[in-house]
């Protein structure tokens, strides 16, 4: 108790004498970097959830030909969860008119339940709108009346007020939805669609014997009480009754919220980074101040045990307040930065959990540990000798060691943090491998520079005479150069390559139902309109049956992905050559003889696994035919073209009834083509996925900007290294400049001096930054986001520039009270 | 009277430049409680060496050192400690105050160190005695030369210690301050019975403790 009270009075009066100033910025900054990094990513990531939960409508869905039992709904409200039915089905609309022939439009219809949706907002035009720009729709349709889109309006040459029936029902036209969530890509939404009220429903007298009606239940709540839910759904859920979430019903946007996920977790990994080595300087500045302390202490009867007792209960204190500080630090700063960013305030993010505080703070804990806990135990091993002998130094430690407990800590903290073990082990094994070889190549550069006949001189040598501390501080100043140049110029680069692959004419409609006899002209019409010619993909629907000749069925397979796949028709199609978008990662492609061949995605290859030389069968229309795999697929279901699990040789699927399918881009205000399009082949399907397009570069737009917010803090970070790299040479420094002012050198004599040291020190950090970025970049850009990376000339100078000008300004500004001091106030100190 | 300090055939050798290098050779003495003794001896003479050990601050190459009869070396560094924090208090011609702590602060410190419940009273008594009552709150950047050393004094008074080592204890004072603190020092000496061990150069210093023990190449000359 006594160590405890006197470590107190110890911490207090260190405070007052300013010790303690760098670890606890050093440490507040990390914490409130993590945790604002930590809680801002958070509410992204719930809002993006939220967002991509918008194309569902809900959190979750459950559909089924036949109505859902009333237990599903039962239990979700038990839960606390929000719960509507919703019913969707194919119909006719007709127009009433007094004068005019009936109009009859094949539609899908929506009968929507009050609170639809439960995620994402339905825009609409209506009667109260003067200027017809839309706004938000705050209820379902009113009894009695319909929504409907601008295709129905054009094809039906409809107006708001219109009449129309749905089956027996008569209901007027209330409004126009002009952005809808749910929109699906699927090969089911190929009519123009109509709202109406659930309650209208009887009413339509269409809900009988054969109908096709897709019964849905929707579910939106905390993601806590929906993942129990889903749980417990799973258990119960009937055959014909489907479960997904938008992971399950969007590759694209389970894609593109992987990624968004993975850069956040980046820019909270180089966090870490940058604090673990500010701490690591920040302590052995404190330690090389507390030598004289602690031999004094060793020398007045104090154990080795209570010297460390007493740093020990400090720096835990230090921890505590900085986690508490760093904390509220972090929690205001997001708040702030979401209030300030416009896009992030319009976008009403929802409240953080407290996950990433409690995160921040075990963090904050672990860091402060892992890279000051060892040079306190070399603390607490000074010999008490050196209150006669100044000369004796910190206690030669397993330097080995230490290093090795810092990059173990922060290894297990990458791991936690990222979550992905691949992400966080490339940055990892990026940076251990850029420490080594930065400190070697400064080192020796600092000694190259010494030996040539170059004319600053005094400079070099001043350099390499303190060459081991001068090439750590270079490592820790690249280091913080490295991330803030990976966050800024490589994020935008590769964030610019990643947008990229969506290129402003990705196909935005899909064509379907194509018959044989059709072809021709059908690319006849397209050339017509002046469209670019469309790619025919034949495609024969077919069930696996049997792999090697073991025939399959659902309950082979665990996962529910699997077991779907299995139940549903496959849509083969054949190839003479390699699509374009797909890369092969297994065999090789057929050449033309080749009699019956296989080609799968390795995806669908390992969710069912299917593996290079298995022996496929499958069911189409009631024939057989079986063939062999022989090359696996890598393909980018981002790409928004058509694309297929599995492709035959060419001939294997002659026999079998084909139709063709296609996606197109119908650039804006071209919709009138789509109409005449569909007038001239009645039995296409055409489907808009503009909405769909939208939506995923949406997501993109909010990924970036939220990235270069978070920038900011990491900035930060950086800088605080930049401040304890400085700080830790300071009184050096500042001591050499006093002998040196002694021995007659005047104050423009040492800022030159030092001036020229940071250049040499800014340039070297700067381009090593710059090398490590890239290297890191790339690294990232090939294995994590799978595009091609390189960085620009420009960047290599701004490294450079910004490293040299960056140091000098910050160098100058610490030592400048070195160079004014007077020789006897630091002689006598 | 038995010996307080004896120093049996003390030996101390370090590796320098990869040759061993002999700084004290067989030092043998003793020292009766009570006694004042000064080791002089020019520069290099290994006069600190011999200080170091003979509070157990140092470890020797052989020999050893009886402290109030307890084997030193016999002791782990902890327990040395102790035995330090009981035994000994210290003066170094550099001061070592603790430049965070304010004079009072600094002199509670050995006292808290061994958990004493009245260390503020004691220490405030201790400061009273060297004079510097009315800068008891002052850090040492504050003070003089000649007040940091009566602070140190006071810290090493404090404990009461049977043994007072004092290593150039007016090395970095100028003449009529040092004259002062040595003054003040043979003064607390005498008012608590405190054996004097003082390590100098300074033959006027020296000739002012009862004894002289004289260092020359590590070897004590006769």
């Amino acid at each position: 108790m006594n160590t405890l009270r006197l470590a107190l009075a110890m911490l207090r009066r260190d405070w007052r004498a300013g010790e303690w100033r760098v670890l606890l910025i050093a440490l507040l900054l990390a914490v409130g970097s993590i945790s604002t990094v930590g809680l801002f990513a958070d509410r992204v990531r719930l809002a993006l959830q939220q967002e991509s939960h918008a194309l569902l409508g809900a959190d979750l869905r459950v559909s089924s030909a036949h109505p859902l039992a009333q237990a599903y709904r039962d239990e979700a409200r038990q839960r606390g969860l929000r719960v509507l039915g919703t019913a969707v089905f194919p119909s006719m609309v007709t127009r009433l008119a007094n004068n005019l022939p009936s109009v009859m439009q094949p539609v899908e219809v929506q009968a929507l339940e009050d609170g639809y949706p439960l995620r994402g907002k339905i825009m609409i035009v209506d009667a109260t709108d003067v200027n017809g720009s839309g706004h938000q729709a705050l209820a379902v349709p009113a009894r009695g009346t319909l929504w409907v889109d601008a295709r129905m309006l054009r094809r039906m040459a409809l107006q708001i007020g219109d009449e129309v029936n749905i089956g027996a029902a008569h209901l007027r036209v209330a409004a126009q939805v002009v952005r809808d969530v749910d929109q699906a890509v699927g090969f089911a939404s190929i009519a123009p669609r109509v709202q109406i009220n659930l309650g209208d429903l009887p009413a339509t007298k269409l809900v009988q014997e054969g109908s096709r009606i897709n019964y849905r239940l929707l579910v939106a709540g905390e993601a806590d009480d929906v993942a129990g839910y889903r749980s417990w759904l799973q258990s119960k859920i009937k055959l014909g009754e489907k479960l997904e979430d938008v992971r399950d019903a969007r590759p694209e946007v389970r894609l593109a919220l992987e990624r968004a996920e993975h850069f956040l977790g980046l820019a909270a990994l180089m966090s870490f980074v940058l604090a673990g080595v500010a701490l690591a300087l920040a302590a052995r500045h404190f330690i090389s101040r507390h030598l004289d302390s602690c031999a004094v202490m060793r020398c007045l009867g104090a154990s080795q045990a209570q010297v460390l007792r007493i740093f020990l209960y400090q720096f835990l204190l230090l921890g505590i307040t900085a986690v508490v500080l760093g904390s509220v630090l972090g929690y205001t700063a997001q708040s702030v930065l979401v209030e300030s960013i416009a896009a992030m305030r319009e976008a009403g993010l929802p409240a953080p959990g407290w996950q990433p505080l409690a995160q921040a703070a075990a963090s904050g804990m672990a860091l402060l540990l892992g890279f000051t806990f060892l040079p306190l135990w070399q603390l607490k091993r000074v010999s008490p000798l050196r209150v006669i002998r100044r000369e004796l130094g910190v206690p030669s430690a397993n330097t080995g060691m230490m290093y090795g407990v810092g990059a173990a800590v922060l290894c297990a903290l990458f791991l936690w943090q990222a979550g992905s073990l691949k992400l966080g082990l490339t940055v990892l094994a990026g940076l251990t491998a850029g420490l080594l070889v930065f400190g070697l190549i400064a080192w020796l550069a600092l000694r190259g520079l010494a030996a040539l006949p170059l004319g600053k001189r005094h400079v070099f040598a001043n350099l390499a005479r303190h060459g081991r501390s001068n090439a750590v501080q270079i490592v820790a100043l690249s280091l913080g150069g490295m991330a803030l140049l990976l966050l800024t110029l490589v994020r935008a680069e590769l964030m610019q390559n990643w947008q990229e692959r969506l290129p402003p004419d990705a196909p935005n409609h899909f064509m379907v139902n194509i018959q044989p006899d059709q072809r021709a002209a059908v690319r006849t019409f397209f050339a017509q309109h002046k469209l670019a010619a469309p790619e025919l993909f034949p495609m024969v629907r077919g069930r696996l049956i049997a792999i090697n000749q073991r025939s399959v069925s659902a309950d082979d397979y665990a996962e529910p992905n699997a077991k779907s796949m299995i139940e549903r028709e496959f849509n083969l199609s054949w190839s003479e050559v390699l699509p374009e978008g797909n890369q092969l990662v297994q065999g090789k492609w057929w050449s033309s003889v080749e009699p019956a061949a296989l080609s799968v995605e390795e995806g669908i290859a390992k969710t069912l696994g299917i593996h290079m030389g298995d022996t496929l069968t499958y069911d189409v229309a009631g024939n057989q035919f079986s063939a062999q795999v022989v090359n696996l697929r890598k393909l980018r279901w981002d790409s928004m073209r058509v694309n297929f699990f599995v492709i035959t040789t060419p001939g294997l699927l002659a026999d079998y009834p084909a139709s063709y399918l296609s996606s197109f881009y119908l650039p804006p205000g071209r919709a009138q083509a789509g109409d005449a399009l569909l007038k001239a082949f009645p039995n296409l399907l055409v489907i808009d996925t503009e909405a769909i397009i939208a939506q995923v570069r949406h997501i993109m737009d909010q990924i970036a900007q939220t990235l270069s917010a978070i920038f900011l803090f990491t900035l930060l970070s950086g800088l605080a290294v930049l401040y304890a790299a400085l700080l830790a040479t300071q009184d050096e420094r500042i001591y050499q400049s006093a002998i040196l002012r002694t021995l007659g050198a005047d104050s423009r004599y040492l800022r030159r001096l030092h001036l020229g040291e940071f250049a040499v020190i800014g340039a070297l950090s700067g381009l090593f930054a710059a090398a490590g970025a890239a290297l890191l970049g790339w690294v990232l850009a090939r294995n994590v986001l799978e595009i091609p990376y390189a960085p620009s000339p420009v960047f290599w100078l701004v490294g450079l520039a910004g490293g040299m000008l960056t140091v000098m300004l910050a160098g100058w500004l610490a030592t400048r009270r070195a160079s004014r001091m007077s020789p006897m106030q630091v002689l006598a100190a | 009277m038995a010996s307080i300090v004896q120093a049996v055939n003390l030996v101390k050798q370090v590796q320098s430049g990869g040759q061993p290098l002999v700084i004290l050779q067989d030092v043998s003495f003793a020292v009766e409680a009570g006694e004042s003794i000064a080791i002089l001896g020019a520069s290099g003479s290994g006069k600190s060496t011999l200080l170091g050990l003979l509070a157990g601050l140092d470890v020797p190459s052989s020999g050893t050192v009886f402290l109030d009869g307890v084997d030193l070396f016999a002791y782990d560094e902890d327990e040395r400690a102790r035995l330090r924090g009981r035994l000994a208090g210290f003066v170094f011609q550099s001061f070592q105050l603790l430049p965070a702590l304010s004079a009072l602060e600094n002199v509670m410190l050995p006292l808290e160190l061994q958990g004493k419940p009245d260390a503020r009273a004691q220490a405030l008594d201790a400061l009273q005695r060297v004079g510097l009552t009315q800068r008891s709150h002052h850090v040492p950047k504050h003070l003089s030369g000649g007040e940091q050393q009566r602070v140190a004094l006071a810290r090493a008074f404090v404990t009461q210690p049977k043994i007072l080592f004092a290593d150039e204890p007016t090395g970095n004072l100028d003449a009529a301050t040092g004259e002062q603190v040595i003054e003040l020092m043979l003064e607390l000496n005498r008012a608590q019975g405190t054996t004097l061990i003082l390590v100098t150069h300074d033959e006027a210093l020296a000739r002012r403790c009862g004894r002289q023990l004289r260092l020359s190449a590590g070897r004590v000359l006769p």
